[in-house]
Parts: structure tokens; sequence; C-alpha cells
């Protein structure tokens, strides 16, 4: 019975983390920084993943964060790829540098 | 017990994201983001499912921080310096939105809780992996093994370079 009446406050903590990492996208121009923050809003939707499967006491949630974490898993290893391709080209990570495909 | 471990690690969680994005140094950043998969798997134990907090240590603070931390190495990446044209008031700017997407989320999710949670919840890692290899899920558990082949591939042919 632990675990059932902490749902409510852990979906409020998910949306505070999704928050701060929509905002961390927003605010931060390093390339690696706004992907940790991706990472962070993906983690907040995994924590609203588990506390709505402990409210509704199925288990469907869990294995859907299984998946979440493979793709991210996925997501960083090509991403990290393509950050160090960038820095070869353009020699900076600043965001504003990569305007190629910008009108 | 529970309720105040919870809300320790809670504010863990919030506090070093709010470090991730506050900081100019990006790996002062990663090392604040580990802080943050690792209290943020304290909850998910506490939320009665171990499975994913052994995998949130496991894949998130183990694997793919690593793999951060050692591209930030790689590129000896620097201190982001300030001073973009009429950066404070983007950085008002994106405060504000953030505070209307975080009300926005919060009525949504204050509007919909209302069924009393059932008894008899297992989240145990048994439970867990039968769900995951019955016929609802054996499809897309196999295509991820193909999903992860091809980031394999795909990241080394990204990171080669041409020759």
């Amino acid at each position: 019975m632990s675990g059932a009446d902490l749902a409510a406050p852990a979906l409020l903590l998910s949306v505070g983390l999704f928050t701060v990492g929509a905002v961390g996208v927003f605010l931060r121009r390093n390339v690696i920084t706004v992907f940790m923050c991706v990472e962070l809003m993906l983690n907040a939707v995994n924590l609203a993943f588990v506390a709505f499967s402990r409210a509704r006491g199925t288990i469907d949630g869990q294995v859907l964060v299984f998946f979440v974490l493979t793709v991210a898993a996925a997501e960083a290893a090509v991403g990290l790829a393509i950050i160090i391709a960038a820095q070869r080209n353009k020699d900076t990570l600043d965001l504003d540098a990569f305007n190629l495909m910008k009108w | 017990m529970d309720l105040v471990l919870f809300y320790f690690f809670a504010a863990v969680t919030l506090g070093s994201a709010l470090v991730v994005v506050g900081q100019r140094h990006p790996t002062y950043s990663a090392f604040a983001l580990i802080v943050t998969l690792c209290s943020l798997s304290a909850v998910f134990g506490l939320l009665g499912s171990p499975f994913i907090a052994v995998l949130q240590v496991v894949v998130y603070a183990g694997a793919i921080m690593v793999l951060f931390l050692f591209v930030l190495m790689l590129l000896n990446v620097k201190r982001e310096e300030p001073g973009r044209v009429g950066g404070g008031v983007l950085k008002l700017v994106g405060g504000g939105l953030g505070a209307v997407l975080a009300a926005q989320m919060g009525a949504v999710l204050a509007a919909g809780s209302a069924a009393p949670p059932p008894a008899g919840f297992d989240g145990s890692t048994g439970h867990v992996a039968r769900m995951l290899f019955s016929p609802a899920y054996l499809y897309v558990f196999e295509a991820t093994s193909i999903l992860i082949l091809t980031a394999l591939v795909g990241a080394v042919a990204l990171a080669k370079g041409d020759r």
C-alpha cells in the first residue's frame, strides 16, 4: 500500500521536471547541455508513466518505461555521434553557429 | 516514512535538475544530471517499481551518462560564454513560457485524479518480464533490438567521418 498515495505528488514532480527540462532547452546554448535537458524531459515522462501505472494498478506503464529507456539509449548514441560530427565541421558547440538551414 | 523519503528525493531531483539548467559548464551539468537520475531512481523504487529503479541506475546513470561524459572529455568543452543580444529578455520570455507550461500541465493533472488506487499491485521484475514477453509487447520488444542495431551502426558511421 506504500506507494499508492504517492502517485499524485509524483505526477506533480514529473510536471516540474518536464518544465525545467523544457526551459533548459530554450535557455542553454551548448548543444550537449540542450541534449541533457532533453534527457531530463524523457525522465519526467518516465516518472509520469510509473506514477500512472501505480495509480491504475496495471503494469503496462512500466513496460512502456522500458521501451522509452531503450529508445533513449539509442537516441543518446546517435545524438552524441552527430554532435561529434558537428564539432568536426564547425569547430564549435554553440547552437547559434548551426544556422545552415535557417531561413 | 515513505512520504518523508519521497519528498526528500523529490527535492533532490528538482534541485539538481535546476543545477543542470542553471550551470554554464556542461561538465558540471552532467554531474548534476547524474544526481538527478539516481534520486529519480529512488522515487521509482518508492512508487513500487524496483525493476525500473535498477534499470534507471544501470542504463541511464551507468551507460548513457558515461557516454555523455566521454564526449565532453573528448571534445574538451568550454564554459558557455554569456552575452547574446537581448539575452535577458529571452531568459524572461523562456521563464514565462515555462511557467505557463507548468500551470497547464498541473491543471490537466489536477483535473483527472479521483479514482482510488486498486489493491494488490505487483510491480516485481518477474511480473514485468512476463508482461514484456506476452504477445502484447513481444513484437515491439523484438523491434527495439533492430532499433539498437541500427543506432549502433549509425553512431559508428556518423562519428567515423569520411576518410
